[in-house]
């Protein structure tokens, strides 16, 4: 694990060669744009892209926010928006990666199925910090609902973020802030 | 006798999923750092939730035997305070009814899950605790054989804590229930979460047995946020009750760093 640094700027939808570059523990800051989506809107993508539909939002390059955010309260862009555990996405993932989806933000280790689909189509998983919706919500600057508006908080929100706070858990050359973070403080048997 | 209105139930439960969801007990508030507390902070002066998952409401009533509800449904005015906290406080709406198939929101939060005791005297006291999906889908139950005993005990907590890794939200509280039933174990490993953080145990064995898991969790090494550190739990809280001669029912239920509860007596 890397000591902490200044944070690293970057900008999504991302850049290949951004994605590659960076490493398990760096510190991001993420401009730009983040599509938001958990259990229910992925269920619905992923079912859709297997009948042949086309999804409600080009993939390409796009970041994925697992999240579910709070209603905002009048005059406010959004509630509290912190991540969810990314592990239930994980059967839906391999599949958004084939189709173009490049980051992903949540909280929570990934399968190994996942990771290697990290590798294999490189891309890039972030987590952001659980538990801390409020503070999180701050760096979101306009939220809209593009898809699946029935689902209401679990609908397809497109977010403008500015500066949004992330550290790289999976990088495409297979590194693991969460294995090496745990081994660097195992005491004991 | 002394009767209080249904009524004042919903309002009161209202009320407390409304502040549980934006105001961090102190006891907690005390074992948080850096952006956990920023973020405490934002949402205490912003009226923000402190988690976008603001849970699935758990609601304690414990009864004196002497108080008669009067004007409705008990139950009934749990579920409105419930609904109209919900909604008042611009919390998010997080229960699917029919689990295991459609899976559509009930659309305010309810129904709650609730326990009932009664206990002597003419109050009533109401605990909302809201429990997010995160911690409590990482809950563990062992049905331990008696032959296994204290150190069974270690290792199956321990374990459950270990392969919860960074989704619960470390720094967690981690609640443990020894003994009864299968279900009372789960009930007693939810309620001990409702302990002021950190208090041991009044039985030191069972204090000792509190302090023994804190340690060797915390020697894991998954820290905050599952980043790596020594604090992977805040806290241990065991709680026991008799059980069969055959059995020894261990129960695990995980509550995030965002431990969110309240109460009030009416």
């Amino acid at each position: 694990m890397k000591e902490t640094g200044a944070p690293i700027r970057i900008t999504s939808p991302l850049d290949d060669r951004v994605v590659k570059s960076l490493r398990a523990g760096d510190q991001v800051r993420i401009t730009g744009v983040l599509y938001t989506a958990r259990d229910a809107a992925h269920k619905r993508l992923v079912d859709g892209l297997k009948k042949g539909e086309s999804p409600p939002f080009d993939l390409t390059g796009q970041t994925i926010y697992y999240v579910g955010p709070t209603p905002a309260r009048p005059g406010r862009v959004i509630g509290s928006a912190g991540p969810t555990t990314s592990g239930r996405m994980d059967s839906y993932t391999p599949l958004l990666l084939a189709h173009g989806v490049k980051g992903m933000i949540g909280k929570g280790q990934r399968s190994e199925s996942v990771k290697e689909a990290i590798g294999k189509y490189k891309a890039i998983y972030f987590a952001a910090v659980g538990g801390a919706g409020a503070l999180i919500s701050r760096s979101i600057k306009k939220s809209e609902v593009i898809a699946y508006a029935d689902l209401g908080a679990e609908a397809i929100h497109r977010l403008e973020v500015e500066e949004f706070p992330a550290i790289v858990i999976n990088d495409t050359e297979g590194g693991d802030l969460y294995e090496e973070g745990k081994a660097k403080y195992r005491r004991g048997g | 006798m002394r009767e209080i209105p249904v009524e004042k139930v919903a309002e009161t439960v209202a009320r407390l999923c409304q502040e549980a969801n934006s105001d961090l007990g102190e006891d907690v508030l005390a074992a948080l750092r850096s952006a956990l507390l920023e973020n405490a902070r934002i949402a205490r002066e912003e009226s923000v939730p402190i988690c976008q998952d603001c849970g699935i409401a758990v609601v304690f009533l414990e009864i004196g035997q002497d108080v008669h509800f009067v004007g409705g449904n008990l139950y009934e005015a749990v579920r409105a305070g419930v609904a109209d906290g919900y909604a008042l406080g611009y919390l998010r709406k997080s229960v699917v009814r029919q689990p295991f198939s459609a899976r559509v929101n009930t659309g305010d939060n309810a129904p709650p899950v609730i326990y009932t005791d009664i206990v002597p005297g003419d109050r009533a006291k109401i605990i909302v605790m809201v429990k997010g999906g995160g911690a409590e889908n990482m809950s563990r139950l062992a049905m331990l054989t008696p032959s296994q005993g204290r150190e069974g005990v270690v290792e199956s907590v321990v374990r459950a804590v270990d392969e919860a890794g960074s989704n619960p939200c470390p720094p967690v509280i981690v609640g443990v229930g020894i003994g009864g039933t299968a279900d009372a174990a789960m009930v007693l490993a939810k309620k001990v979460l409702l302990r002021k953080v950190g208090e041991p145990h009044a039985d030191p064995e069972v204090a000792s047995l509190e302090a023994e898991l804190l340690d060797k969790i915390n020697a894991i090494g998954i820290g905050p946020s599952g980043l790596g550190g020594r604090m992977t739990a805040l806290a241990v809280h065991v709680e026991v009750f008799p059980t069969h001669i055959a059995s020894l029912p261990v129960a695990v239920n995980l509550q995030c760093h965002a431990a969110r509860h309240r109460e009030a007596v009416l």
